[in-house]
């Protein structure tokens, strides 16, 4: 299988342009004869929805939240950036496409960072005239901050919630079309199945959360939004039902899953405090500027310490490693989010850990606030130190918070080429759900500019490219392949009823949780990862022996709809571990112990893996078959990072 | 529908209603005041009869208090269509509530704190207002001139202890019910500013306190005089 | 600490429902509530009992989709959302009432789960500004004071949570719809439509059956992100004057 990335010819900054003057278009009066499915309510979901309603197409819009406004876009806090250079310290978008191919550590696509970077500039342009109230200078104009060390001053921002205000401002969009009767809004619905008639993607199949109705939707091109991965760790900083699901449907029906090892895990979140954690809360990457970063210089020490004899106060300045400090003397705290998470999870492995789990670090003000003082202090941070204070019931402006890495962002999915579609025709991924645009890792403030960029601006030109050449001849959704599809799915819930176990749905993800988080997490070695793939088949056996799904199926059933996504995250860690092992390097959100720089950093070898590495679906227990997508690069040289 | 009525039928537009009449209300209890005030001056109730006898054959005091019982007529019924609504908006009521740690009391009841001001009133009416009116008043001459003894009747009831409690308790509930609804009918006309929300609220509740209190002094300090 | 809890149970829309009570034993201060409800959902699983459907998603109080009337609170005792509420702020031995919102706008679908849609009907009803995708100005060409940039996003940090359906006593969404409306009426983006979105979004607010306000000002005491009552006025100056000099007769 050869995988066509479809990126144009010419020059990188003529791409784009170029490519949306040679796609073709779709008469005007033919756009209400097409039918696009929009799975997911997210920047991605809604932004493409609103705007393909807009351009005249007829468009359903599901999602499983009661509301589309809270998709968890809505939880991002830092920014969003774009190459404005409003602050005229020399910005641009060869700039912005530059540090993101540099920060995804040269795995990404060249065309698509460049592409992303320049419609940056027209996202905040769209968000403005919506009404979203982004951070203002006292002339009236747009504030922008630097975010993420980036040496140029591009996050747009709104307080520390600007995904809920770019995601209200999608979501009033997308209302506006509801409106008008051109978006059909489904909440409280899952995707069950992707359905493909003649090898295209002619629409979906669901289930209605509230009455369990499974139902077929057909239509010319189905669009999946639905986000990232991150809760296959069980713990981590996304929403309680972000899953899977649909990606995996679609993997499995022969869409190709693109680099899924590649996790980025974010070093500032609140740690664990027991077996009862649901999810985990981030905190703010800016704390790190003004906060130092350490754990005890003895295991002793940080024994007292966990079993509460000392506070850490007691601590005295010799008896405190300053690690990020000592290691990095040009960086200091301040070093990337994957350098910052790995050397947390050293110390505390060296049994440095400060709270009762042994699993967090410091992350001090003290010294902060005696040299700005404590108004100073919390004029930056007041809202940051409050939510802490309120989940953990410490004061940080007393004791030095605690931090611990935690996942974030997934920047493996569905793979697409150029135009967002995957390999099966007529199916898209946008946003956080496909691969395309973060390479290895991502840049602080990225994430709400891909999804953002994808909806409102890539897909309303490629997708007409698509449904012109394909006509408009409509499908009933009772075709066999509907109905076939539908029994699947309907045995499927039957089967996970049946099963009627000892254990919860809960206790399995859990479990794999902990397995993806301790070999496949912030280290990974091909020892580690070969013992998770044989615990994780050993898992999934259980899973469909001796799950415990109670209720029916006719009816609100959560334990059901949680079974659902379990079993996807199971058969998704398998191959996570699988794309972990194969790639013998390390890059960005993926690190290999075997392969690093005598400083300990990540090691890539772009000599061998400068490759997309794409899965496929090969059947029920068989591997699964892997197609590379080379990487060419023609306009950046590829570099080794160093924090130093 | 014509935008008139669609709008008194929203819920804003009826709550202008009732911020309006309300307002209205507040400031007749002000004039009513003023004048009822007379009572306590030492001069056997000669002030009080001639400004009673102005008030009833002056043409525009009669339309403005025609249009006075109106405003009380939309106050009540407005308030019975909005209560009842409001009602309905949640058909089964909590278990536990806790309303208390969130809003006054009297924003609460301003429906039960109105409804015995609307008794009161009925009394109040019935007491005096009708008898001006309708019943067979004693006179009183000033200067040749013949005046219907209103002040007769009313040191007559004051001088009744159960009538002096009602008025008393009334004016309390009344107080109450000023100490939500003076500040309630600026917010629900949309004046919430900076600069004068703070004084309207001032305002408000020396109103609430001071207005009743005086009312509530009256049959006080004339029941003390019969005794 | 053990806790005896009284939760409200309903199969379906359709069911009467009723109030349970159930024991929970080792319930460690730091947990989230939500996170004591999946213990409890464990044990009741573990029994074979159907466990408690409530609402719950980003568990970091912004997506506003986690609900509960708790010892008769909406969010409990605190101005936050359940998810970030914690068990410390509860006794040892203490029960604890847990109610779904009560509201005929907001039906509820089972347990303590409600349908919260009316909400999204009013903004459907005109919370946006009506441009499309492209073809707008540059976004510098739209300069805002900061104060009112700021105070717009003040009622934009609205989570649609229905925290002050649930704390009013007229189960009345005026701080919901009047935050949107305030939001877009400050900015000079949302001045196009400034009369027709207040009438329509208060008409649509009407239709979905909510009560009046009778400014009780619980909304905005029980509110996690404290929308602020000024917002309310604001939307009556906007509807009055909507009214009296709008084209719409």
């Amino acid at each position: 299988m050869i995988l066509d990335s479809k990126i144009p010819d010419g020059p990188l900054a003529e791409k784009w342009t170029k490519h949306k003057f040679n796609v073709k278009l779709v008469n005007p009066a033919n756009k209400r004869k097409y039918e696009v499915i929009v799975v997911g309510t997210g920047l991605a979901g809604a932004s493409a929805a609103a705007s393909l309603a807009e351009l005249g197409y007829n468009v359903k819009a599901f999602c499983f939240q009661d509301s589309p406004r809270r998709a968890h876009s809505i939880a991002a806090q830092g920014g969003i950036n774009a190459a404005k250079n409003y602050q005229n310290d020399g910005d641009s978008v060869y700039r912005l496409f530059y540090d993101t191919i540099k920060g995804g550590d040269y795995r990404a696509r060249e065309a698509n960072v460049y592409r992303l970077a320049e419609v940056s500039v027209n996202i905040i342009d769209q968000c403005v005239a919506q009404g979203v109230p982004f951070a203002r200078e006292y002339g009236g104009l747009l504030a922008n901050r630097s975010f993420g060390g980036a040496q140029v001053s591009r996050t747009f921002y709104a307080r520390g919630q600007t995904g809920q205000q770019l995601l209200l401002g999608a979501y009033s969009a997308l209302s506006r079309q509801v409106a008008n009767g051109k978006v059909k809004l489904y909440p409280r619905t899952e995707l069950m199945d992707v359905v493909t008639v003649d090898g295209k993607a002619r629409g979906i199949i669901t289930r209605n959360l509230i009455t369990g109705a499974v139902e077929s939707h057909s239509a010319h091109a189905v669009l999946l939004c639905t986000g990232g991965y991150g809760n296959v760790f069980f713990l981590s900083t996304n929403a309680m039902g972000s899953n899977v699901t649909a990606a995996w449907r679609a993997h499995k029906k022969g869409a190709l899953m693109a680099n899924p090892c590649y996790t980025q895990i974010h070093p500032t979140c609140i740690p664990v405090s027991g077996d009862h954690q649901s999810k985990l809360t981030l905190m703010s990457e800016s704390l790190r500027n003004d906060g130092r970063v350490w754990v005890p210089a003895t295991v002793e020490i940080a024994e007292k310490l966990r079993k509460g004899q000392i506070s850490p106060n007691d601590i005295k300045e010799e008896d405190r490693d300053y690690y990020l400090e000592r290691k990095y003397p040009s960086f200091g705290n301040l070093v990337p989010r994957d350098v910052a998470s790995r050397n947390a999870k050293y110390v505390c492995d060296e049994g440095r850990g400060v709270n009762e789990t042994g699993e967090a670090v410091f992350l001090d003000f003290r010294d902060a606030i005696r040299r700005d003082g404590e108004d100073t202090i919390r004029a930056k941070y007041g809202n940051l130190f409050d939510m802490y204070q309120q989940i953990t019931g410490d004061n940080p402006y007393q004791l030095p918070m605690m931090i611990y890495p935690a996942v974030h962002y997934t920047m493996g999915g569905l793979w697409v080429d150029y135009n967002l579609m995957t390999n099966i025709p007529g199916l898209y991924a946008l946003g956080e759900a496909n691969f395309s645009d973060h390479g290895a890792n991502r840049l602080g403030a990225s994430a709400l500019m891909q999804g953002l960029a994808d909806g409102y601006f890539v897909i309303p030109y490629t997708i007409g490219d698509y449904l012109a050449q394909s006509g408009y001849d409509k499908i009933e959704s009772d075709h066999p392949e509907f109905k076939k599809s539908e029994k699947e799915v309907k045995d499927r819930i039957a089967k996970l009823l049946s099963i009627k176990g000892e254990k919860t749905v809960d206790h399995f993800h859990k479990r794999l949780g902990k397995i993806m988080w301790d070999y496949c997490g912030m280290a990974r070695t091909a020892e580690g990862l070969t013992k998770a793939k044989a615990m994780i088949k050993e898992l999934k056996k259980e899973f469909w022996t001796n799950v415990k799904v109670l209720g029916d199926n006719e009816e609100l059933n959560q334990s059901l709809e949680k079974a659902h996504r379990v079993a996807d995250f199971i058969e998704l860690g398998e191959l996570m571990v699988d794309d972990a092992l194969h790639r013998n390097e390390s890059c960005g959100g993926h690190f290999r112990e075997e392969y690093q720089t005598p400083e300990g950093e990540a090691l890539r070898d772009d000599e061998n893996f400068a490759y997309v590495a794409a899965w496929k679906y090969s059947g029920e227990g068989q591997e699964e078959e892997l197609v590379k997508e080379p990487l060419i690069f023609e306009n950046v040289k590829l570099t080794q990072r160093s924090y130093k | 529908m014509s935008w008139v009525t669609k709008t008194f039928n929203s819920t804003l537009g009826q709550k202008l209603l009732m911020a309006l009449t309300g307002l209205f209300l507040i400031l007749f209890l002000v004039v009513h005041l003023a004048g009822n005030l007379q009572l306590l001056l030492p001069d056997e109730g000669e002030s009080f009869n001639i400004y009673a006898e102005s008030m009833a054959s002056n043409p525009l005091i009669r339309v403005v208090s025609i249009g006075n019982f109106a405003f009380i007529l939309i106050h009540v019924i407005y308030s019975v269509v909005l209560t009842r609504s409001n009602k309905k908006a949640r058909p089964v009521n909590y278990a536990v509530s806790k309303a208390s740690t969130n809003s006054t009391w009297a924003s609460r009841n301003m429906g039960i704190l109105g409804t015995v001001i609307l008794l009161f009133l009925i009394i109040h009416l019935r007491g005096f207002w009708y008898e001006f009116k309708f019943g067979e008043l004693p006179t009183a001459v000033y200067d040749g001139v013949t005046y219907k003894n209103v002040f007769a009747i009313v040191s007559e009831a004051y001088s009744n202890i159960a009538y002096v409690i009602v008025y008393v308790v009334a004016m309390g509930f009344l107080g109450f019910h000023l100490s939500h609804g003076f500040a309630s009918a600026f917010q629900t006309l949309g004046l919430n500013h900076v600069k004068y929300s703070p004084l309207i609220q001032k305002v408000g509740a020396g109103f609430a306190i001071i207005i009743p209190a005086l009312f509530a002094l009256i049959p006080i300090v004339m029941y003390i005089q019969t005794l | 600490m053990n806790l005896t809890l009284k939760i409200w149970r309903q199969k379906n829309q359709s069911d009467k429902g009723g109030f349970k009570e159930y024991k929970v034993s080792d319930i460690s201060k730091d947990m989230s509530f939500l996170e004591m409800l999946d213990v409890l959902n464990e044990q009741l699983s573990d029994k074979g009992e159907d466990p408690v459907h409530f609402d719950h998603d980003c568990r970091e109080g912004i997506c506003g989709m986690c609900s509960l009337h708790i010892n008769g609170k909406p969010h409990g005792p605190l101005q936050t959302t359940t998810c970030q509420l914690h068990m410390r702020s509860f006794n040892d031995g203490e029960t604890i009432t847990i109610e779904p919102w009560r509201a005929t706008a907001f039906p509820v679908m089972k347990d303590l789960v409600v349908d919260r849609s009316s909400f999204d009907r009013i903004i459907q009803a005109g919370g946006y500004v009506s441009v499309n995708t492209g073809g707008v100005p540059d976004a510098n060409e739209i300069p805002i004071p900061k104060r009112i940039a700021d105070e717009a996003f003040d009622a934009a940090t609205c989570i649609g949570c229905g925290a002050c359906v649930a704390a009013c006593k007229n189960a009345s969404a005026m701080l919901f719809t009047s935050a949107k409306i305030s939001q877009l009426a400050m900015l000079p983006q949302g001045q196009v439509e400034r009369k027709e979105r207040a009438e329509k979004m208060i008409a649509q607010m009407d239709a979905e059956g909510f009560g009046a306000c009778t400014n009780t000002g619980a909304c905005s005491a029980e509110c996690p992100k404290g929308i602020s009552l000024t917002n309310i006025a604001r939307m009556n100056r906007e509807y009055f004057s909507a009214v009296v000099s709008s084209e719409n007769v």
